[in-house]
């Protein structure tokens, strides 16, 4: 009788084990924290690339290209050792291929990158390599890799700084209008972004 | 005995004194408020009933100057918090986003110009940690990063031990219990010793009455934070206290600028934290630690 009592508590337990488990261990999967990134920053009307590549042959042999002459010409990343289907995948054009052969969607692409870049994936599921927005103790946006990096030429774009301070020397006894009061030049920027999208 | 017609010397000096008083008490043509600014008490002394009116007669005040409607928050630290910054060197590239993000977010005067936040520029194997007045503000080339030169933004380091607050004779400014240092501009006489003790240079004059573009005011604000200054009065970083001290809280606005994810921010006391994992993984350091100032500001090299 003790047996029998003893077995349905365990099981029991171990049912409560199940349920809890569950749910947390799918949020947190491969160790990356729930999230929201923007979606992938495509050039225009590029995707999905299935619209033109599906009827094509596969060609495997490193070559020159007669499309994408952007991406050619830019391409700057370990370019000697690797081509093309080394990360797009030849038979479904809308996905991306690891290493393992396994598919992935461009939205995870970072799983891609990660291969080689681990030290660095580490420090960005952290929160601590790359850009990250929202609330400190809340909701956080991530970027996927390629918001700032062009996978294709990855590394980080030089930037026009904004303006130096005043030197002391600079600084006058003026009585500006509201008009002549220097604006932000931030605003400037900020607008032309807006511009933009 | 004769009575002596003369006025004592003693005499004279207190009627004098008295009539002086009585002169620069404002009265007359002076409204209400200028009163109740006059008799003020210290932020910290304040009852909630005492700080709504201050709030109150400020939000009028400022509608007056700057026509637009301001909210002035006075939200107490949060409990259990301790705020903390990272800053990754080997990622900043110098492009001043975070100055004028913070310029925009806290009202910092446009003329004559304040910024909290300096971006010093140093040549690639310069000493540079103790040595920061040789370094490079006015930097201004057409692109950054320059291939032979680094980066190093300096602000309010958010002493544990701020001797700023140490020298302050009115204690107008003091350490918040989620460890960042504020400044209650309606009690700072101008003194400037505070700016004289800190060895970082993050405290900034009011030495005019400082200007903004009416249109391009931040109008939500905390009383300890980004609420407009006067002149005669210092300002420093608050960590954006009107946007962090809050569940959930944003970001500092030049950790959300950053267009190289260099700036890292978040609660020290939280070991899943963003900070935490920075100073349990990466190399580490805090400027001029020599002088036992403590900050909370960590630099760190994340390659």
């Amino acid at each position: 009788m003790g047996v029998w009592r003893l077995s349905i508590l365990t099981t029991a337990l171990f049912m409560i084990f199940l349920l809890r488990a569950g749910p947390a261990a799918a949020a947190d999967k491969h160790g990356i924290p729930e999230f929201s990134v923007p979606p992938p920053p495509f050039s225009e009307g590029i995707f999905p690339c299935s619209d033109c590549h599906a009827d094509m042959e596969t060609n495997p042999e490193r070559r020159q290209l007669e499309e994408h002459i952007e991406i050619v010409k830019m391409f700057d990343h370990a370019s000697d050792q690797r081509w093309c289907l080394d990360c797009h995948n030849p038979n479904d054009r809308d996905k991306l291929r690891l290493a393992s052969g396994k598919l992935i969607t461009f939205e995870e692409s970072y799983y891609l990158c990660g291969q080689c870049h681990g030290t660095i994936f580490r420090d960005w599921k952290a929160g601590v390599h790359g850009k990250r927005t929202g609330e400190w103790n809340g909701k956080k946006i991530y970027r996927l890799c390629v918001h700032c990096h062009n996978p294709h030429s990855p590394r980080f774009k030089p930037l026009k700084p904004l303006p130096p301070p005043k030197r002391p020397e600079e600084i006058r006894n003026s009585h500006l209008t509201n008009e002549q009061i220097p604006s932000n030049p931030l605003e400037a920027l900020l607008k032309e972004s807006d511009e933009k999208r | 005995m004769k009575k002596d017609k003369h006025i004592s010397r003693r005499s004279f000096l207190k009627g004098t004194a008295a009539g002086a008083a009585t002169l620069a008490i404002p009265v007359g043509n002076t409204d209400a408020s200028v009163w109740e600014a006059f008799f003020q008490q210290h932020f910290q002394e304040m009852d909630a009933d005492e700080k709504a009116r201050v709030i109150e007669r400020l939000e009028q005040e400022y509608k007056k100057r700057y026509n637009r409607e301001f909210s002035i928050k006075t939200t107490d630290a949060m409990p259990g918090v301790l705020f903390g910054y990272g800053l990754d060197l080997s990622r900043c590239i110098g492009c001043r986003r975070c100055v004028y993000a913070c310029v925009r977010e806290n009202n910092q005067s446009r003329d004559p110009q304040i910024q909290w936040i300096t971006v010093l520029r140093f040549e690639k194997g310069e000493k540079f940690v103790s040595n920061l007045e040789e370094a490079d503000k006015y930097y201004y080339p057409e692109k950054v990063p320059e291939e032979e030169y680094f980066y190093m933004p300096v602000q309010c380091q958010q002493c544990e031990n701020p001797p700023c607050v140490k020298v302050c004779p009115s204690r107008a400014t003091w350490k918040e219990p989620d460890g960042i240092v504020v400044i209650d501009y309606n009690w700072c006489i101008g003194c400037r010793f505070c700016m004289a003790a800190c060895p970082y240079g993050a405290r900034h004059f009011n030495l005019k009455t400082p200007r903004i573009r009416e249109e391009e005011i931040n109008p939500e604000t905390h009383y300890l934070g980004n609420r407009p200054r006067y002149q005669g009065v210092v300002e420093k970083c608050t960590f954006c206290v009107q946007r962090t001290r809050s569940n959930p809280g944003r970001y500092p606005a030049c950790v959300e600028i950053c267009p190289v994810g260099a700036r890292k921010f978040g609660n020290l006391l939280d070991p899943d934290s963003e900070i935490r994992y920075c100073i349990e993984n990466k190399r580490v350091f805090r400027l001029k630690e020599d002088l036992n100032t403590s900050p909370k500001f960590y630099y760190f090299f994340a390659t």
